[in-house]
């Protein structure tokens, strides 16, 4: 979707602004978020992609004017209804509904380094042949899905070089509508910066993107 | 002058109030809703300990300078991060969520590398544990791609002309660590001496590391 997260190249943010010996979390609830929506991930109702498009499609504004775990926090519920896991009733009153039997949280703390050690991997195997090869001109498609995509606006319709073949990885675009994790090829593409922003940029400069291959046409 | 002063003053004293509001709401909302989630029997409050544990004392950017430190002193392991960073940094025991498939990228006298997210805020989190709140302003993501030097220069940082720019953004689940440059004055140091030297920024790109 053409969505506010899609911010590559936008003006108007002003600077940014590091913080000196920041901490980890800047008050106790933000680790308690993080910790709460990975721990109902566990449930393995939804997943990564679906949960970025939990998050790019809150309102604009919201969007914008939320912090990181204030977002990951609206996601949170947004996914849990979503998969059932919890009822609107049961958010507005904090009551469980007494009709639903208690369950048995997957994720238990002897469990929770070993699930981090281990991670998601999106690799997956093929038989399938990679359509390009390093050195390779592409152009990224011009298109405008209206649901999750991993390519970016500032890059569609510009010409690139293939730089890398990383294998097949699972494809964010339909695993977020729960319609197959489709593994096709991911190759990282090279774009000179005077081909995404003009000639104000400095020759040498490039900006290098990790792209399905559906979103790649021989230049 | 005075009184529009003693304006701001209270604006900016209204707005503070405003915001410390906020946040004890969110403190409220955040416990509400894990006491209900507990209830259910959907998560474990010793498991939510356990998970904040790991990212304030166990997975953060030591990590990510043990690798750079080693790629330093030990040529053969510089070249098995090159060849498979995930490899090669699993075998210092790092792993895992959010940074499945490594890439490390190398800084030279000639190319400075730059990690960002531009459409959420993807980050190592193995190797630099979770990414700081100038990671994941709308100021970094939307400029980083754009106007990488300007975003150099908010750091402090200025790279010549001569010196190309790669930005990397982060947009599968392939994750980045910058490999920066080794000081020079740095040769008589302990591997532990140089892990010291190597900060959040230099692995992300927005800083180089300097000689103590």
């Amino acid at each position: 979707m053409n969505g506010v997260h899609d911010m590559g190249g936008m003006h108007g943010f002003g600077p940014v602004e590091p913080e000196a010996n920041e901490p980890v979390f800047h008050a106790p609830w933000e680790g308690r978020v993080l910790a709460i929506r990975r721990a109902l991930g566990a449930w393995r109702k939804w997943n990564i992609d679906a949960g970025r498009h939990s998050i790019e499609t809150l309102p604009p504004a919201d969007y914008l004017r939320m912090s990181y775990y204030e977002k990951w926090f609206a996601s949170a519920i947004k996914l849990a209804l979503g998969a059932g896991l919890i009822t609107e009733r049961e958010l507005e009153t904090g009551q469980r509904d007494p009709s639903v039997p208690v369950k048995t949280p997957p994720l238990t703390a002897d469990k929770v380094m070993p699930a981090i050690m281990k991670g998601s991997p999106t690799h997956r195997e093929t038989t399938a042949r990679p359509r390009f090869a390093p050195g390779k001109a592409v152009r990224a498609r011009e298109i405008n899905p209206t649901g999750h995509t991993r390519l970016p606006r500032y890059v569609r319709g510009r010409q690139g070089t293939i730089e890398r073949d990383h294998g097949a990885h699972v494809f964010p675009d339909s695993n977020s509508k729960f319609e197959g994790e489709n593994p096709q090829y991911l190759y990282t593409v090279r774009f000179a910066a005077r081909e995404l922003w003009g000639e104000s940029a400095n020759p040498g400069d490039a900006v290098y993107l990790d792209l399905w291959e559906e979103y790649l046409d021989v230049a | 002058m005075a009184p529009d002063n003693d304006h701001d003053h209270d604006h900016s004293h209204d707005h503070d109030h405003d915001h410390d509001n906020h946040l004890s709401e969110m403190v409220l909302r955040v416990k509400a809703l894990e006491t209900l989630l507990v209830s259910k029997g959907l998560v474990d409050p010793a498991a939510l300990d356990a998970m904040i544990d790991a990212y304030e004392t166990k997975i953060g950017p030591r990590n990510g300078a043990r690798v750079v430190a080693k790629a330093w002193t030990d040529p053969a392991y510089k070249a098995r991060l090159m060849e498979d960073a995930t490899a090669a940094i699993a075998e210092l025991g790092y792993s895992g969520a959010q940074g499945e498939h490594m890439v490390v990228v190398e800084n030279t006298p000639t190319v400075h590398n730059l990690v960002v997210c531009t459409l959420c805020s993807c980050y190592p989190w193995p190797v630099l544990g979770l990414p700081p709140v100038w990671y994941k302003s709308s100021a970094y993501r939307s400029r980083a791609v754009i106007d990488p030097r300007g975003v150099l220069q908010d750091f402090g940082l200025t790279v010549p002309d001569g010196v190309a720019v790669r930005v990397w953004d982060s947009t599968a689940e392939i994750r980045y660590l910058v490999l920066p440059e080794r000081p020079a004055g740095t040769e008589g140091l302990s591997v532990e001496a140089l892990e010291e030297l190597v900060t959040r920024d230099t692995m992300v790109g927005t800083a180089k590391v300097t000689a103590p």
